[in-house]
């Protein structure tokens, strides 16, 4: 099976400090696939740089066997991998049905006379996003607070609605930065669920940052570890769970 | 109507008269004695009575007036608030379109009733809100701050000043000059958008001043700083307003219809032409933040790492929302052209950016009825406050300070139209 996203000897350095050195991952059609590490090891800086808000030193990123390395964020985006943040990054005064429409952006029909004149293309268009976003809002459970603004959810909520937010733009690839951060128990339980069901409804490839060790070890094909911006080991969860190096990296020396 | 009510309005219309009768109720007189008091005229006295009246019937009434916009007892804050909402095109169609076909109305007949002087400053205002509501555009709701637009202004001027001495004719020059300014906006902004906040202000600051600076020195095309004069005004399908035909049109409006003429005709058709403008201005713009470009505006200046993360991209949005801008502001400057029938470099400085800026953030970002109402009284007050002479710009400087310690989101802030999933029935 070919790799969905391949990754070789990625490397980002920020003047002299080497942020990421000689990264290789890859992702292969409908896997979860997790990266961990310590705090600062470099893993939302290799994020950045698949999606295109870095430019990376060196290395090689393909999508589909496309070279994607050096291009804008949301020239990538629009390829098919979208990303979520580490803090929630909703447009907070806007309403959370207005969250998921302006996501659609591209695919509506952005002709400035057919909107000045509201041609019938235009409004199914319009409602053509409308339906699309309702029908994730009630995947992610969010449907009785379409008309509410964003920022006055709940935390919880709010990092459903950023997941549904990425998924209504069609992706192949969503890319998870710390998603249980700041979840209750039952909460990350949910979470759990609905990346599972991405991957198995949707057809989408998860690209998963979490901190969360039950979740990451319970809901991961995959694991990459990373340390200190080297790659550090990379298995199963089960081979990660007992390699000495990892528990070494996370423990410390005894 | 109770006793308090009664006893309330006797003592704030005593209250009226004290304060009131020093300035209005007396005068004084040089006398051989001295200085004298005495009572003032009958008109300033006759001021004076309607005033206490006012304030008496206002005061009696107040409960039964105000009490039924007052909210619910139960409601946890207390005071007198308005609840009354001007009907919106989401909300309510219908009173929406009722309302619109009033103000239009009301402002066609309008300048048929009042002297030729206010049609003329009312004329003024409508520039200026026509440049308040595109300077809106791209500060309000783009949140770019610019500070040339006044460049724009003048590059619509002058492009109508120069094509009408091709022969061209008015309305032919408006979508040209409108276009050439949002190519200037567009030229501009391609190089300078991806700079941010105070250094994209910094370099449209610069813009601004570059487009004033060429047409002082451009002599054999701008006529430098003696301007252009002569501009030929706007006609009515190619009649003219002039008492004869010389801006070459084929009839004059009174010989065609056969009444007398009248100068006064050719401010009010400049008036309602300014009008029709502006109709026109609002309707584009409303459309516009309906539309997925405006929801990704607003998106744009909420959160711009976000917006790319989604594949939206900033730098066609902003353009977008920098070029239409301009667009607005060729279109105010070609009418300004045609209504001043003179242009110079003088009347495109820094201050003129600034008074749109001020427009705009006094009405409140991005509110479309605010710009409107600021616009009027930006223009307005400094006409009618002309009596304090030298002392106008420190009152008009004092009114921006405190309107901004009082209300620094604006007369009328923003109320932007939520898009709002209708209840499945």
């Amino acid at each position: 099976m070919s790799a969905l996203l391949k990754v070789d000897n990625l490397t980002m350095r920020f003047g002299g400090l080497l942020a990421v050195n000689n990264v290789a991952l890859e992702l292969h059609p409908g896997e979860i696939v997790s990266i961990i590490g310590p705090n600062g090891a470099g893993k939302t800086t290799v994020f950045n740089c698949l999606t295109g808000f870095y430019r990376p030193t060196s290395g090689e990123i393909h999508f589909n066997g496309e070279a994607i390395q050096g291009m804008k964020g949301h020239q990538i985006a629009r390829k098919g991998i979208v990303r979520t943040f580490q803090h929630v990054r909703l447009f907070k005064d806007m309403t959370v049905i207005e969250n998921l429409l302006v996501a659609q952006h591209r695919h509506l029909n952005n002709n400035f006379i057919a909107g000045l004149l509201k041609t019938p293309a235009f409004r199914r268009s319009e409602q053509d996003a409308m339906q699309r976003a309702l029908s994730w809002l009630e995947k992610v459970g969010l449907a009785e607070f379409a008309n509410r603004s964003a920022g006055n959810l709940a935390y919880g909520q709010q990092r459903r609605l950023e997941i549904a937010r990425c998924m209504v733009t069609q992706p192949q690839i969503l890319m998870l930065d710390e998603p249980a951060a700041g979840l209750n128990p039952k909460e990350t339980d949910d979470l759990d669920n609905l990346i599972e069901d991405l991957r198995s409804k949707e057809n989408v490839s998860v690209l998963l940052i979490e901190h969360d060790m039950k979740l990451v070890m319970g809901i991961s094909d995959r694991i990459y570890v990373v340390n200190q911006g080297c790659p550090l080991a990379n298995g199963k969860p089960a081979e990660i769970k007992d390699n000495p190096d990892v528990i070494k990296a996370y423990l410390g020396e005894f | 109507m109770s006793s308090s009510a009664l006893k309330n309005a006797l003592i704030s219309s005593i209250t009226f008269l004290i304060l009131a009768g020093w300035m209005l109720g007396v005068r004084m007189e040089a006398s051989s004695q001295g200085i004298q008091l005495s009572l003032a005229s009958a008109k300033s006295l006759q001021w004076l009575y309607i005033g206490v009246a006012a304030v008496f019937f206002s005061q009696l009434f107040h409960q039964a007036i105000f009490g039924r916009f007052k909210k619910k007892p139960g409601d946890a804050s207390s005071g007198f608030k308005l609840s009354f909402k001007l009907p919106t095109m989401e909300s309510n169609p219908k009173g929406f379109r009722l309302m619109v076909s009033f103000v239009l109305a009301a402002l066609i007949i309008w300048p048929f009733l009042v002297t030729r002087g206010s049609v003329d400053l009312a004329t003024l205002a409508l520039i200026y809100i026509m440049l308040g509501l595109g300077l809106n555009v791209v500060v309000g709701l783009a949140g770019l701050l610019d500070l040339g637009y006044v460049g724009f202004y003048a590059v619509g001027a002058y492009s109508y000043a120069l094509l009408s001495e091709q022969g061209l004719g008015f309305w032919t020059c408006l979508p040209i000059a409108g276009g050439l300014a949002a190519l200037f906006g567009l030229i501009l902004g391609f190089p300078v958008l991806r700079l941010r906040g105070d250094y994209l202000a910094i370099v449209t600051l610069g813009f601004g001043e570059i487009i004033r600076l060429l047409l002082n020195n451009l002599t054999h095309l701008t006529g430098g700083p003696n301007g252009i004069s002569g501009i030929a005004k706007p006609t009515f399908f190619g009649l003219e307003f002039n008492r004869k035909v010389k801006d070459g049109g084929w009839d004059t409006m009174h010989n065609f219809f056969g009444y007398d003429y009248s100068s006064t005709h050719k401010v009010i058709f400049l008036y309602l032409m300014a009008v029709l403008l502006v109709a026109i201005t609002l309707f584009v713009i409303n459309r516009l933040l309906r539309m997925p470009i405006g929801r990704a505006w607003e998106a744009l200046r909420e959160d711009e790492i976000a917006c790319r993360s989604l594949g939206l991209n900033p730098t066609v949005i902003k353009l977008s929302a920098f070029t239409i801008g301009a667009g607005f502001a060729g279109f105010a400057g070609s009418f300004f052209a045609a209504r001043q029938g003179f242009i110079s470099p003088e009347s495109f400085t820094f201050i003129e950016s600034a008074i749109i800026l001020a427009i705009v953030v006094l009405g409140g970002m991005g509110s479309q009825l605010g710009v409107v109402f600021a616009a009027i009284i930006m223009t307005v007050l400094p006409e009618l406050a002309r009596e304090f002479n030298e002392y106008r710009m420190l009152m008009f400087g004092l009114m921006m300070v405190f309107m901004m310690i009082w209300r620094p989101q604006g007369l009328l802030p923003m109320n932007r139209p939520h898009l709002e999933l209708k209840e499945a029935s």
